[in-house]
């Protein structure tokens, strides 16, 4: 342990912790851009800068290891005026297109420009231009926004051990990109967007569904057993995005499941009424004798509903549930309950299992439940 | 799981044996990647060349099926080279002597034989595993869907346990649960045999204690046994089952040999199907009902390691569509059976009362982070690890294995072995994925993995559609070849109705868990000629 002092307050911390660490441990704001708490230190961004006792010139407090006895000063007017100047030059060939951006209002950049008032730039210069490469379904790249922070490039390399991306080139003309700057083909897990800093990566899905007047709804993701804790971001009834915030079991990170598999909420294709058979099953669109192996068309289900009106009848919640009960009833009464049987879902709550089970038991009189979880 | 997620990156070794963790459980894979990034050593058994292997210190490409074979001749060299625990084999289990007997033959050349693993591989595993200080071990279907699927995970339990390697902080046995909530759908009794929070159907006192919170007026329940969903499809074909109501599940899709789940659920009388689609399920059934996703209402899941976490309405079912809950309180309401809640939570309320491992946890407690049970009391913190201190059976014993081959090998005339699992953009029978345009853009369509040898040799290039049959059927699949699989075997993922790797496999089930061994049974390949 060392023990130092920032800000003239005392604060001892792990061998080997940053001062930024230390600092970030009393709460001291210090802004960066590059920084990630689970990703290797880079020192790329310059605005955690921080005068040392001893030291002669600032130092980036992310790179810089605590040491016992040091005094650190993380704000003067000196080191206000360094940071001010770094974020303008960041800015320098930043299209100002938050008016459009995907990113504005949950934007890194756009919010330290807001608290340095940065209006003007005396340092307008070359824009740098790309050209969009962006088939993929997931990741939109607007990298004349990206400041090369590289968190999109350690994330993919040191958590998610995929390197999808690296930096290419030189000098103005750096970039971060797939390999022969290829369109992205890769996990899609979408760490890379859910670290940047700016609008250079947004979740394609994302766009025009709205950047205000969504609520955030902390819930659990509905896939395989992980159990990652997912915010669901809601405007007018509709999922519009996903993310998970970093004090979770899964610390943030999601798959491409968790993170951009939520259309199906508001699939068309959703059931919205009670059906009832009128068809024979033998009539049944899906007769495996005629098509072994059973391709193609299954039952065609259009937009909006079901277009297989040849096979079921929408009906009333009432007839629904008066003709189930009936027909229980009567299968009850001529075969016993254990003539029924019952298939709860790994993908319903806890409650509707315990629910469903006691329906079973209780309400039928069998042992005769179970769930899929053998397959 | 009996350790937690949190606990991954704090192993000094993980055995992954049976389990596509990266593409299955990415966010546990990612935890994996983090455990050998700070040092651990990973050892991956798997039959194929999955993407964990990259990072692994030790890659075993045994047989599918060996499992047991692989598992006793680690432990024979585990057993000869003095690795295991002794004080822990004494104090907390029983039957080590004549289980250590039947190991003798398991040698690392018998075990070689059976698996095609080398024998000096065999060997660095053992030692690998058996100088570890915090191991886990972890595995998923790949272990449990054989028709020995059981005796594979008794060879898991015997490893761990000779190595004293249970019931510590980061050190432990893992299954890795496929699903969601299937962790918590067993918790609540969604099982023939168990009441919720596994207590037994047919031991005395448990039906009464039962009988006395949901029958108080003196009604019996049912002593019979239940079946489960795979001895379900059988009953409905000979008969003795007339109706079956499914929730939320897609059989026709994920169970064994389609064909016969298909006929086995048109024979029925009367189906119910509850559901969010209209699933290949649903398209035999006489009544539909439309239900809420996870999304559309409030309740819990538990995840793979018992964490109890909180699942919140963020918006409106569509049209009138409503809560399984609902549903199930109407109906039961309409058979003369009166479920009285106020709110969801009381469900949960209810639960507790059943099941002491619950009893701590309530919504309140949850609304920030999960608990993870056994969780016996309001001020308990929940238990992130199993087993601290004493096993509740007292003793864990261990239970002789011996290897015996899958039900359904290649042949002469079916020469190929088919294993079928998931891939990493789709999910089980791909009723929600598969509505999702941007992930069939990167996972349009079904295929079969085939080793670049065995292609060859048939003549077979990249996207080829060929027939894929077994003795149950055949279906048209496009080829992808690949190095993952092990010549002579070929991999389908299940996700596809298109091309239902179901239609292939096998109803063979293991004897006592009753799961269908879906990882190994008998196909062959033909081009589709062009005429």
């Amino acid at each position: 342990m060392v023990t130092l002092k920032i800000d003239g307050r005392k604060v001892t911390v792990r061998k080997l912790s940053t001062i930024l660490d230390a600092a970030r441990k009393l709460d001291i704001p210090i802004p960066t851009l590059c920084h990630h708490p689970e990703l290797s230190p880079y020192g790329g961004c310059r605005l955690c800068l921080v005068e040392i006792e001893g030291i002669a010139k600032p130092a980036a407090s992310c790179t810089t290891f605590a040491k016992e006895g040091m005094i650190v000063n993380t704000s003067s007017p000196y080191l206000e005026k360094l940071r001010r100047t770094n974020l303008e030059l960041i800015l320098s060939d930043h299209p100002n297109e938050c008016m459009l951006c995907e990113r504005s209002g949950d934007c890194k950049l756009q919010e330290l420009a807001y608290f340095y008032g940065l209006r003007e730039n005396r340092f307008k210069g070359e824009i740098r231009v790309y050209s969009k490469k962006d088939n993929n379904p997931f990741v939109t790249r607007d990298m004349e926004k990206c400041i090369l922070c590289g968190q999109c490039v350690r994330i993919c390399d040191e958590i998610q051990g995929v390197g999808a991306i690296d930096f290419a080139y030189r000098g103005l003309n750096t970039r971060v990109s797939p390999p022969f700057e290829k369109d992205l083909n890769c996990e899609f897990c979408g760490q890379c967007v859910a670290v940047c800093p700016t609008g250079a990566l947004t979740g394609k899905m994302w766009a025009h569904k709205g950047r205000q007047n969504f609520k955030e709804v902390e819930t659990i993701c509905p896939y395989c057993g992980c159990g990652c804790n997912i915010t669901l971001y809601v405007r007018r009834n509709e999922i519009i995005r996903i993310s998970s915030n970093e004090e979770t079991i899964n610390e943030g990170w999601l798959c491409a499941k968790g993170r951009f598999g939520y259309g199906f909420v508001n699939s068309p294709e959703r059931l919205t009424k009670p059906l009832i058979r009128i068809a024979p099953k033998e009539n049944s669109i899906f007769n495996v004798k005629q098509t072994n192996p059973p391709l193609p068309p299954f039952t065609k289900v259009g937009r909006g509903g079901i277009n297989n009106a040849a096979l079921f009848k929408e009906v009333t919640w009432e007839e629904a549930f008066q003709y189930v009960s009936k027909r229980l009833k009567e299968i009850k009464e001529n075969y016993g309950p254990d003539a029924i049987g019952g298939l709860a879902s790994a993908r319903c709550t806890n409650e509707e299992n315990y629910l469903f089970q006691k329906f079973m038991r209780v309400v039928i009189g069998t042992n005769n439940v179970d769930h899929c979880a053998r397959y | 799981m009996t350790n937690s997620i949190p606990e991954i990156e704090n192993h000094d070794v993980i055995f992954v044996i049976g389990s596509n963790t990266t593409e299955t459980h990415p966010i546990i894979g990612l935890k994996m990647k983090k455990a050998v990034k700070r040092g651990a050593e990973l050892i991956v058994a798997d039959p194929r060349k999955i993407d964990l292997v990259r990072f692994s210190t030790l890659w075993l490409q045994h047989r599918p099926g060996t499992d047991v074979a692989l598992l006793n001749s680690i432990m024979h060299v585990i057993l000869k080279k003095d690795l295991i625990d002794k004080k822990f084999i004494d104090s907390r289990t029983e039957g080590f002597e004549s289980f250590k007997e039947s190991l003798s033959e398991y040698t690392p050349e018998q075990g070689e034989r059976i698996t095609g693993v080398p024998k000096e591989t065999i060997i660095k595993a053992a030692l690998l595993y058996g100088n570890a200080v915090r191991p886990g071990i972890y595995y998923t279907m790949g272990i449990t869907q054989h028709s020995h699927g059981t005796e594979n995970v008794y060879s898991i339990a015997n490893l761990a346990l000779m190595t004293g390697n249970l019931g510590r902080e980061c050190t432990g046995v893992n299954p890795l649960r496929g699903q969601n909530n299937v962790q918590g759908a067993t918790d609540m009794g969604c099982v023939p045999d168990f009441y919720p929070g596994y207590q037994k159907v047919n031991i005395p006192g448990i039906k009464e204690k039962f009988e006395m919170a949901w029958l108080p007026w003196g009604a019996s329940l049912s002593s019979n046994t239940g079946l489960t969903a795979t001895e379900m499809s059988g009953a409905a074909m000979n008969g003795s089952i007339k109706a079956m109501y499914i929730m939320g599940e897609n059989p026709v899709l994920s169970d064994p040999d389609m064909k016969h789940t298909i006929n086995a659920l048109k024979k029925l009388d009367f189906l119910i199907v509850q559901d969010i689609f209209l699933t290949e399920t649903a398209e035999l059934a006489d009544v539909i009902l439309p239900a809420a996703c996870f999304a559309e209402k409030d309740g819990t899941f538990t995840n793979t390691e018992r964490r109890v976490q909180r699942v919140r309405k963020a918006v409106e079912p569509p049209g009138e569509a409503k809560e399984d809950s609902y549903i199930i309180i109407e109906l039961a309401k309409r058979l003369g059976y009166e479920m009285k809640y106020n709110v969801i939570e009381d469900v949960l309320q209810e639960a507790r009362k059943l099941w002491p491992a619950l009893a701590g946890i309530d919504y309140g407690r949850i609304s920030k982070a999960g608990l993870q049970w056994p969780c016996p009391t309001l001020d308990h913190p929940g238990t992130p690890y199993l087993f601290k201190g004493g096993f509740p059976r007292g003793k864990a014993s261990f239970t002789k294995v011996e290897y015996r081959p899958s039900e359904e090998l290649p042949d002469a005339k079916y020469p190929f072995l088919l294993s079928t699992g998931r891939q990493l953009f789709q999910y089980h029978t791909g009723s929600m994925t598969r509505k999702i345009d941007a992930i069939n853009k990167v996972s349009p369509f079904a295929y079969i993995e085939i080793n670049p040898e065995d292609a060859d040799r048939l003549g077979i290039d990249d996207g080829d559609l060929i027939n894929v049959s077994s003795r149950r059927g055949s279906v048209k699949i496009k080829v992808m070849i690949s190095e993952r699989p092990l010549k002579g075997t070929v991999f389908i993922p299940f996700h596809f109705k298109e091309a239902p790797a179901n239609i292939l496999t096998s109803r063979k089930l293991d004897p006592i868990s009753k799961i269908p061994e879906l990882k190994v049974c008998a196909v062959k390949i033909e081009p589709i000629k062009l005429k």
